[in-house]
């Protein structure tokens, strides 16, 4: 991890786009890397439905490294974000839903997960929305406290749920 | 929430604010009218805690000293009050209904801990800035609208 004063700098450096073919391995790889699960179908299916078809609403992007500061020649995929603009579930307007998201764990704290996060929202707000959602593990407190400080706060929904084997 | 626990994060986020400065308990009591002597006790255990540092003399006080990026809510509060679970764990004798309450206590008690903790005193100081900034953009825009308006349309 990069001490906070070359945190910034290094953030701004890199650059967002939308996710292509040659994307997916590494997308899985990373995913796989911080989950300890790899779920090459999964990825293989979010690429379908959020990288080719309805791209005006759906934003799979990609954190790429400059090809200068980085060790080969090849740029390196330092995060992704996934989102969607999703209308009347639950009552609701169409909002952006952020269904996905993870940044390198050798890359964080570069300003990198903020970067993908203002792409996004600004993808959202050009698209009309002005309400961004995502869930989160209780528990995960890396997300949850990246969430919380680029201003996410609780929404006006409850996640509930039910043990089927009860 | 306790008292003490609303006084300490009031004074960390003032701290916090500007690291380099240092600041007085006085200054602080007086800026969230809370007694010097109240706010002492606070700074004291702050200070125990490494959050905060005492500076002596004149002109000394108190400046932070601890890493806001860290630093949550939750981590303060615990300072203060206890935070251990809404409800202990429950034997097979516990009547049904107790179970129920406490179920729906540990709830609640998961939900503001995960809130807690997830908000460090860096993301308290940005969400300040942020209520600042919508503050002032709305004193503008009414200052804006007061400005143009048509007196000959105007209300009265």
């Amino acid at each position: 991890m990069a001490d906070s004063q070359t945190a910034g700098a290094l953030g701004q450096q890199i650059s967002i786009r939308r996710a292509v073919f040659d994307d997916l391995d590494r997308v899985t790889a990373l995913d796989a890397r911080v989950t300890g699960l790899a779920k090459p179908d999964y990825w293989q299916d979010i690429f379908d439905r959020y990288a080719t078809r309805r791209l005006d609403e759906r934003f799979f992007l990609v954190a790429e490294s400059p090809a200068d500061t980085a060790a080969d020649a090849t740029p390196k995929l330092l995060g992704f974000i996934i989102g969607e603009v999703r209308g009347w579930e639950f009552g609701s307007e169409p909002c952006g839903w952020v269904f996905a998201f993870s940044v390198e764990p050798e890359t964080r704290l570069l300003g990198i997960g903020e970067r993908l996060f203002d792409d996004i929202s600004a993808r959202f707000r050009a698209a009309g929305i002005r309400t961004m959602r995502t869930m989160v593990a209780r528990d995960n407190q890396l997300h949850m406290a990246f969430f919380r400080s680029e201003g996410m706060v609780a929404g006006p929904y409850i996640q509930l749920e039910k043990s089927l084997d009860d | 929430m306790q008292k003490s626990s609303r006084l300490a994060i009031f004074a960390l986020l003032e701290l916090a604010s500007d690291p380099e400065r240092q600041v007085s308990v006085s200054e602080i009591g007086e800026k969230y009218g809370v007694s010097s002597h109240h706010l002492a006790k606070v700074m004291h255990t702050l200070g125990r805690a490494g959050l905060v540092r005492s500076i002596r003399g004149v002109g000394g006080g108190y400046s932070f000293s601890g890493n806001a990026r860290r630093v949550t809510l939750l981590d303060v509060i615990g300072l203060f009050e206890d935070v251990s679970p809404a409800c202990e764990p429950l034997d097979l004798a516990t009547p049904a209904a107790e179970k129920a309450l406490c179920q729906v206590l540990a709830e609640i008690d998961d939900i503001a801990k995960a809130t807690l903790g997830a908000i460090t005193l860096a993301t308290m100081l940005k969400n300040i800035r942020r209520i600042e900034q919508r503050s002032a953009a709305r004193t503008t825009a009414a200052d804006d609208d007061a400005a143009t308006a048509d007196p000959r349309t105007g209300p009265g």
